[in-house]
């Protein structure tokens, strides 16, 4: 058995920021696993640039802004082990992996940091009709098959739902040579950022259907076509409105799930709406010693929030490894008006520190004020022109108006329009 | 003339309103940083864009290395960008930051490596 101070779990951007900060942090002993051949995590795949405006000041490319942290972990003695799957984790924190070299890893952790990231929702949790002809996938294996490994899946494409990555995918298909034919999204308005609408849609006269879906795939063996139809208020197909696109290819950018089996299977306590563990300001789960951060956690729209995430987990992490359990008095943080989720879902009032709430709105909002609530009393109202479900927002607690609260304080995030 | 625009210069996506005549900007408002302005300029007078695309490797980890142009170039030469891109193959190993195409379609601009391989 191998003894670390820290296990993190991942090696992408969170897994690597929360490292690099608990070394800083004083830890000694700090190992990442990584399921992938290198660090990184799915950055390395995401080749356009956007990347690190808030925290490096300048844009970078996806595998860009990974080569920094990956440059800064190789000049530490953080031991990195690629190529290995994490198999389970226990509630005594003994964490169990598996790679070719070493074969069976039992490791014995004072704290753990989850990174494992996200997935894409698949074909599977949608209510396609139609045969499994080839062609229809996700957009970031689309993204990974060009990107990474050098050829098109395609060359007329249609994309189902409007995320960051389908927008993304839809430029690069077009760049190469393909002909995107249109862009679906189920709701009434996008889930992707809108300078992604601009530039990846707009830029190529790329339509952009919204309250439309896809309701059935035509082809037997190779993807020959797609029906879509307009949706109504409850989001059901309009038959009327049933029209033929022809297409090879159908992306498909419906969402992210937060990978959390491993978190699970300690029994941690998951939020039903984030699909992430439940935290604290520290990101630190109902289970002492383990942390979730980034898109674990929650799904980011931008890396750099994922970053500066990770490493309150990272400082959480060498908290608990070098001074052991605080005292804790929390309270939770209440959704209110327009509020779909806060992350962290609870506070510990004896924080010495600001503490920053990160939360999404359900639907889109103009010229409303965001208002912080506690115990009743208006602590902030800021105006926003615009909230958009696709864009995060956050909002600051003071140390000083924490100090003044008890266990029976409440915390409410609300919109007002 | 007045146009409403959605600047890209950050994932802010502010809502900027610009005052124009042929290419003579007037003013511009709405925009909360001056990458905003810049751009709004930009986008009125000569649009510009960065693109990232790959290049092909001879012996490298992976078949492709992803690149991008150091700075923006005109919209309209993105699809000829693209041509040049995709004419190309260098042999490994490619550093992260090195010139691919040095000075492409004589915009002044090259195209980098943004990756290792």
């Amino acid at each position: 058995m191998l003894n670390y101070d820290l296990v993190v779990v991942g090696g992408g951007p969170a897994g690597m920021a929360a490292a690099l900060k608990a070394k800083e942090c004083g830890v000694k002993d700090i190992v990442i696993l990584e399921r992938a051949e290198t660090l990184g995590g799915i950055l390395e795949q995401c080749i356009h640039s956007g990347f690190g405006l808030t925290y490096f000041k300048e844009e970078l490319s996806g595998p860009e802004y990974a080569a920094r942290f990956i440059d800064l972990v190789e000049k530490t003695d953080i031991a990195v082990k690629c190529d290995t799957m994490v198999l389970d984790i226990d509630e005594n924190n003994l964490v169990t992996a598996v790679n070719k070299k070493d074969g069976l890893l039992k490791i014995q952790a004072k704290a753990i940091v989850l990174a494992m990231g996200c997935r894409e929702r698949p074909r599977g949790a949608l209510e396609i009709s139609g045969t499994r002809a080839s062609g229809i996938m996700t957009a970031g294996t689309a993204q990974k098959y060009v990107n990474l490994d050098g050829y098109m899946p395609g060359k007329k494409v249609v994309i189902l739902g409007s995320g960051d990555i389908g927008l993304i995918m839809a430029r690069r298909m077009t760049l190469e040579g393909a002909e995107v034919k249109v862009v679906c999204e189920l709701m009434p308005f996008s889930g992707g950022l809108t300078r992604n609408i601009v530039q990846c849609l707009n830029d190529y006269n790329i339509p952009l259907r919204l309250s439309t879906t896809v309701v059935e795939t035509h082809g037997k063996d190779r993807l020959e076509g797609v029906t879509i139809a307009q949706v109504d208020e409850h989001l059901q197909p309009i038959e009327s409105t049933k029209e033929y696109i022809e297409c090879d290819t159908l992306m498909l950018s419906v969402g992210l799930i937060p990978e959390n089996e491993l978190t699970k299977n300690v029994g941690i306590a998951i939020d039903r709406v984030t699909n992430g563990a439940s935290v604290d300001e520290m990101r630190q789960t109902d289970h002492p010693g383990v942390f979730a951060c980034g898109n674990v956690l929650h799904v980011h729209d931008l890396v750099d929030f994922v970053t500066m995430e990770a490493q309150l987990a990272g400082e959480g992490a060498a908290d608990y490894i070098l001074n052991g359990a605080k005292e804790t008095v929390y309270v939770p943080t209440t959704t209110g008006n327009g509020v779909r989720y806060i992350v962290p879902q609870r506070v510990n009032i004896k924080n010495p520190n600001d503490v920053k709430l990160y939360f999404r709105v359900g639907r889109i909002f103009k010229n409303a004020k965001v208002v912080l609530e506690i115990d009743g009393n208006v602590i902030s109202s800021k105006k926003k022109i615009k909230l958009a479900p696709g864009e995060m927002e956050d909002v600051v607690i003071p140390a000083s108006v924490l100090a003044g609260m008890t266990e029976n304080s409440t915390i409410t995030v609300r919109v007002e329009e | 003339m007045k146009r409403d625009l959605i600047c890209v210069a950050c994932p802010r996506g502010c809502m900027i309103t610009v005052e124009y005549e042929g290419t003579e900007v007037y003013s511009v408002t709405g925009n909360t940083c001056k990458r905003g302005e810049e751009y709004a300029r930009t986008e009125i007078v000569n649009p510009t864009r960065n693109i990232a695309s790959t290049v092909k490797v001879n012996g490298g980890v992976h078949p492709v290395v992803p690149v991008k142009t150091s700075a923006p170039i005109p919209k309209t030469m993105i699809f000829d960008c693209m041509r040049e891109i995709n004419a190309v193959t260098v042999d490994a190993p490619v550093k992260l930051g090195q010139v691919i195409i040095p000075d492409v379609l004589g915009t002044g601009v090259n195209i980098v490596a943004t990756n290792n391989d």
